[in-house]
């Protein structure tokens, strides 16, 4: 059965929310279209989260109503938005870990024989599923736990598309994926489309927004600011509309000069079988980025190199010196100077609950205590100076960092290293989820840090990042650095083909060409 | 394409890639401690004098049967990421409530409530079979209404599950002294007897299968109750409880529970349903108590010591205490392994007083031994989760 | 906007110990009202009645601060009972001058291989501490033969524990520095924002640089120590030594820290809160010992004023994401 495309499916009203004394959603009119995929745009904390929470049912609004193909509507519960059509992918993902990719994709209706679950039918289903996204590979036994994590974001999607989705959401799902992945990914959107589904997508990612949306609404502040039609807009136009002022350059210029001395030497670094024979230099105020298709070991190595990892072999030496972290604790001592700004701050980054003082300090506590007492006097100052020189935004520094937005948190978790000061910085993907604004800030503070002498090591999913930031770039493939591109030499094409480990010759062939466009 | 060289090479099957290796992985607690139990109950058997007889059967599961329900009823609660501190309190409650039921009174039981001075008739059981089990349900209604309350208290109290079931332990505890404050009562002398022997002995005192002389039946009568009835309860409670949508729901809740209500499962039907079935098991093992020891019995330190002996055996058994992964069976399993190393105790004619101390180092031996393979992990991150 | 005078808003973290607070008035009055209706008299209200109560409450405030140290980094320890007791059976085993010190190293030991098992071989504590428990156990009733032990608490032990100083217990004075050590460690030190840091995510404290393993071992020996202080002084009080002497403590002391905010997940609450937890059960129970009530009714009492002192304080937060 194919819907009629175009016609309004789900329609928001006047909607409005508040959290505690935040209003994350003031007085929104939206709608989106059967057979369109629909992007919404935003900085963090502009109300797309609440939006599309409210649409799922996992938050309820406190004024304004809701009708879902034309009938009214409003969702106590994740489950009583599913019953109406409206399934959610979410950035956090739903998934349990300990629970089979079967059981997973199946949870919410498992196919029943005798009123208990039937294994075998749900074994089929998830193969099914599986299938249809181009995931074969992924057994349907194995626990989500043992999946990496862009094997999980799959998972996550055949999930979905089991549930039959009439609305699909999808919030910055493709995230974590390859680029293989999300070249299937589109196919699949491509088909809902066409079978009138109802698409919301939801992407910090520009150019995905440019390749696959037909229509994108802005919201800012909480507040929905312009709906328009494909092409209607420039990027730097739709940027402009996101943060509301002018942004001059993205990315801050990098000082032309010889290469500098190595302040981090990398020798033949390997670690099971995921890092074979990593050999590369940091110098004193370089940039020097970590590229390839996501999972091919860059976090590995920053992992290594912070002493989290045991039984790694190679020779790691800073200023000359040969280090070997056995913990971060080693790996931030004052002789070795390495910090690392890890890719989870939820769970890796911050102690939520925990005030944003407390965050801040706790990684130079040693440097502010007068034998085991903390100097209180010294404590509030680095965490003022912390503050400001991020320009977090904060209520109160004694307030829980939780209560921050996404891009003030990863300023705490970078502010925090900053107060150790660091000569060799390593960085995570920080830019992830994060909004522009703050990205753009976080550009200059890289740079800032370079100029004051610090090596920072920064592996990005995002090639433009890569290219706008890094003095050079090292592409990893299966656990190896296969290029490393530098000056003229870094442009996206030669990124991506090096990622997907093809020479640079054949890269106009047609696979780089795809995902170059993704 | 059709040129011989890119046929590709058909896969090799490889073990580790098959159903049964995932399987076997995913379960490894579970299949150590079968392993175990089988290796050490057989070396308990070779050592004992008269090893291998139904006599030696029929004692260690009479022993085995409380430790084993109560370490089920333990699981259940962990799965879902929340421990049960009440389950030895709720055990004696059961079996003191047992102790007044199921006397077996040929004029039938009365209920009487005695409230300061007030008295209170209530209903009156009948007397024979009829009473009897009458009777035992009532025992069994009666934990799974405790474990119930548990679960609620949990879920509508939103208090952690440590700490309101060490509160609600305290209430049974109380009112099983409450019942009973000096140990006490009678049970029925036949239905002692049917439950704590050999099948054989079983059929013979409710006379079924021609009292138990039926000729198909003779190679079964070895066999002891209380085996025939933990292997009758997974099979019937566990086994299904764990395939249907709410048992599931109790392992997604354990596993991540944000996730799972994300994902629109029924989380507060789950925890309750998680805490009452783990009362149903606990006043299974009272109820067992009770017939066993012939008497109701308050006893505090027994109680405790039946909780704490259920967290180890859950553990021993395979299950995370984070929630999430295991099963009922492996506890039973972690229950019958430590129950058969105190059974050691006895042939070995080791002096009562070590036995604490062995119990201890074997149980700080098993749980070290699980625990070098962290020695193993390589990303020291995985070691937080 | 209007300002609110910041001492009128009551945080997350003092709420509890404001209303454990206002229940331990409420208890001093309707046991004061039953002393009185019954005998005439109002014991509650005499100082040195409600000295000799908090003389004795003092072992549990000791052992509930050493375990609220170990709460905090969302690990428990079981083993407290029995390293309560055979600090106090080994120092009065060995008596003279060595009493004390073997009583608290003891402790100390019991607590460091505690902080090694879960540490660094990352076997649960609630599993690691029942195993040393028992071994403690066992240990002690091989040592005793089973037998309550002959030797008794030395004279500086017994001062300690029974005597007095100016009208005031000096087990007062011991629960006191006890006390001031740990709102010490947990408000000024580095230790203690590490402690509050890997009781609310372990993974961020270390990938922070601090050094998780270290800082749990410590906690653990802390915990160890004080149960082994708590042994050397109720042996003093009770001058000699006894089999399971300890196993009056640990679900008091469970109940103490947890009734005084501190979150039982780790993470969170105040000392204060651990201290006027300890006071409330121990005037819980010197009421229900006035009123005679039989044990049956204790433990049920027990029970209910646990499940309604959390009910009053908020519930916990409902899982949405």
């Amino acid at each position: 059965m194919v819907a009629p495309t175009g016609e309004d499916f789900l329609v928001l009203a006047g909607i409005s929310k508040r959290y505690g004394g935040v209003r994350a959603l003031e007085n929104v009119d939206f709608a989106c279209a059967r057979g369109k995929i629909h992007a919404v745009l935003g900085e963090n904390g502009a109300g797309k989260s609440t939006l599309i929470k409210i649409a799922a049912g996992v938050v309820q609004p406190d004024a304004g109503h809701m009708r879902l193909d034309g009938n009214a509507v409003s969702f106590a519960s994740p489950s009583a938005a599913n019953a109406a059509g409206v399934v959610c992918i979410f950035q956090e993902l739903s998934l349990l870990p300990d629970l089979s990719v079967a059981d997973n994709i199946s949870i919410a209706a498992p196919p029943r024989r005798f009123g208990l679950i039937d294994a075998k039918a749900q074994r089929r289903r998830a193969e099914a599923l599986l299938t249809e996204i181009g995931c074969e590979d992924v057994n349907p036994l194995l626990r989500v736990r043992d999946l990496p994590l862009s094997r999980r974001q799959m998972v996550e999607i055949a999930k979905a598309l089991g549930q039959r989705p009439r609305l699909l959401i999808l919030d910055e799902a493709t995230s974590a994926l390859t680029s293989a992945d999300v070249e299937r990914v589109y196919t699949m959107l491509a088909r809902l489309k066409a079978e009138g589904v109802a698409i919301l997508y939801i992407s910090h990612r520009m150019h995905e927004v440019e390749a696959l949306a037909d229509r994108a609404s802005v919201f800012r502040n909480g507040r929905h600011i312009e709906t328009f039609e494909k092409g209607a807009r420039s990027t730097a136009e739709i940027v402009q509309l996101m943060i509301g002022r002018d942004i001059a350059t993205q990315y801050p210029s990098k000082p032309r000069r010889p290469r500098p001395q190595p302040a981090l030497r990398i020798e033949n670094l390997s670690w099971e079988k995921r890092l074979d024979q990593i050999s590369i230099d940091v110098g004193a105020g370089e940039i020097v980025g970590l590229g390839g298709l996501d999972g091919q070991g860059q976090k590995t190595l920053l992992f290594a190199l912070f002493g989290v990892l045991r039984g790694v072999t190679g020779t790691v030496s800073v200023n000359g010196r040969p280090v070997r972290p056995g913990s971060p604790a080693g790996a931030k001592a004052p002789g070795v100077g390495i910090a690392l700004v890890p890719e989870d701050r939820k769970t890796e980054g911050l102690m939520l609950p925990m005030s944003i003082a407390d965050n801040l300090a706790i990684a130079s506590l040693d440097a502010l205590s007068n034998g085991p007492f903390v100097n209180r006097v010294k404590e509030r100052r680095a965490v003022e100076g912390g503050i400001s020189r991020l320009q977090i935004k904060v209520g109160d520094k004694n307030d829980a960092v939780s209560t921050l937005s996404g891009g003030n948190q990863q300023k705490v978790v970078i502010a925090k290293w900053l107060m150790t000061q660091p000569r060799i910085v390593l960085l995570n993907d920080p830019t992830r989820g994060i909004d522009v604004g703050t990205k753009q800030e976080l550009y200059r503070l890289m740079r800032e840090l370079a100029d004051q002498g610090a090596a920072i090591l920064f592996y990005s999913t995002d090639y433009d990042e890569l290219i706008g930031c890094c003095d050079r770039v090292a592409i990893m493939y299966d656990g190896r650095i296969v290029r490393e591109l530098e000056g003229a030499e870094l442009t996206e094409t030669n990124i991506v083909a090096s990622s997907l480990n093809i020479d640079a010759a054949s890269s106009a062939a047609a696979p780089a060409r795809v995902a170059a466009h993704v | 394409m059709s040129s011989a060289a890119e046929v590709p090479a058909p896969a090799r099957f490889r073990f580790e890639d098959s159903s049964l290796a995932i399987k076997l992985r995913q379960n490894v607690g579970l299949v150590t401690a079968i392993a175990l139990f089988c290796v050490i109950y057989l070396l308990y058997h070779v050592a004992h004098p008269k090893g291998f007889s139904s006599a030696v059967l029929v004692q260690n599961g009479d022993e085995i049967f409380t430790l084993a329900m109560v370490a089920m009823a333990q699981t259940v609660p962990v799965l879902a990421a929340g421990l049960d501190l009440s389950v030895g309190a709720l055990m004696t409650m059961v079996g003191c409530f047992a102790s007044y039921l199921l006397s077996g009174a040929p004029e039938g039981t009365p209920i009487n409530l005695d409230l300061g001075g007030l008295h209170l008739v209530l209903a009156t059981l009948p007397g024979g079979t009829t009473g009897l089990i009458v009777g035992m349900i009532l025992c069994l209604v009666i934990g799974t209404l405790a474990g119930l309350l548990n679960g609620c208290v949990v879920v509508f109290g939103r208090i952690q599950p440590i700490i309101a079931t060490l509160a609600t332990g305290a209430i049974y505890i109380g009112i099983a002294l409450f019942l009973r404050p000096q140990p006490g009562g009678k049970i029925d002398d036949d239905l002692n007897w049917a439950m704590t022997n050999s099948l054989g002995d079983f059929a013979s005192t409710v006379h079924i299968f021609n009292d138990g002389a039926a000729p198909w039946f003779a190679p079964l009568a070895w066999i002891p109750v209380p085996f025939v009835l933990i292997i009758l309860i997974a099979a019937l409670v566990w086994v299904p409880f764990r395939r249907s949508v709410t048992g599931r729901a109790v392992y997604a809740v354990g596993s991540a529970e944000g996730a799972a209500y994300m994902s629109g499962l029924p989380i507060e039907r789950a925890k309750i349903a998680a805490f009452t079935l783990g009362g149903f098991f606990a006043g299974c093992g009272g109820l067992f108590l009770a017939i066993q020891t012939s008497s109701g019995n308050a006893d505090l330190p027994q109680a405790g010591a039946y909780t704490l002996n259920s967290i180890a055996s859950v553990v021993i058994g395979g299950t995370s205490l984070l929630g999430g992964s295991g099963g009922a069976i492996g506890s039973i399993f972690g229950a019958m392994i430590l129950r058969v190393i105190s059974f050691f105790f006895r042939i070995f004619d080791i002096a009562p007083l070590l036995q604490p101390l062995f119990e201890g180092i074997i149980l700080l031996a098993a749980v070290s031994i699980g625990a070098l393979r962290m020695l193993r992990v390589r990303n020291t991150l995985e070691l937080f989760r | 906007m209007t300002a609110v005078p910041a001492n009128l808003i009551l945080s997350r973290d003092d709420r509890p110990i404001v209303i454990a607070a206002l229940f331990i008035i409420v208890i001093l009055i309707g046991g004061t009202a039953y002393t009185w209706m019954h005998f005439g008299s109002a014991p509650l209200l005499s100082p040195n009645y409600l000295l000799q109560q908090l003389q004795i409450g003092s072992f549990l405030g000791i052992v509930a601060a050493g375990m609220m140290i170990v709460i905090l980094i969302s690990q428990i320890d079981l083993s407290v009972p029995w390293t309560l007791a055979a600090a106090a059976m080994l120092a009065t085993a060995i008596g003279g001058p060595w009493a004390i010190p073997i009583g608290l190293a003891v402790g100390l030991i019991v607590g460091i291989v505690n902080g090694i098992g879960v540490a660094y071989l990352r076997v649960p504590s609630m599993i690691f501490t029942l195993g040393i428990n028992a071994v403690m156990r066992g240990l002690m009733v091989a040592h005793t033969g089973g037998f309550a032990p002959q030797t008794a608490a030395t004279d500086l032990m017994r001062y300690l524990a029974a005597e007095r100083t100016f009208g005031i217990p000096n087990a007062l004075f011991v629960w006191l520095a006890v006390s001031i050590v740990v709102v010490v460690i947990l408000q000024r030190t580095a230790l203690g924002r590490y402690i509050y840091a890997i009781g609310n995510k372990e993974a961020a404290a270390y990938l922070a640089g601090v050094n998780t393993r270290r800082v749990t071992v410590i906690c653990f020996a802390l915990c160890g120590l004080t149960a082994g202080l708590a042994g050397v002084l109720l042996a003093g009080y009770s001058v000699k030594a006894y089999q399971g002497m300890g196993d009056a403590y640990l679900l008091p002391s469970i109940a103490a820290v947890v009734i005084g905010g501190t979150n039982i997940l780790g993470g969170r609450g105040r000392y204060l809160g651990t201290l006027v937890g300890v006071i409330l059960i121990v005037l819980l129970n010197s009421v229900l010992s006035i009123m005679e009530m039989p044990e049956a009714g204790r433990q049920v009492i027990y029970g209910a004023v646990i499940i309604l002192m959390l009910l009053v304080y908020g519930r916990g937060e409902r899982v949405t994401s």
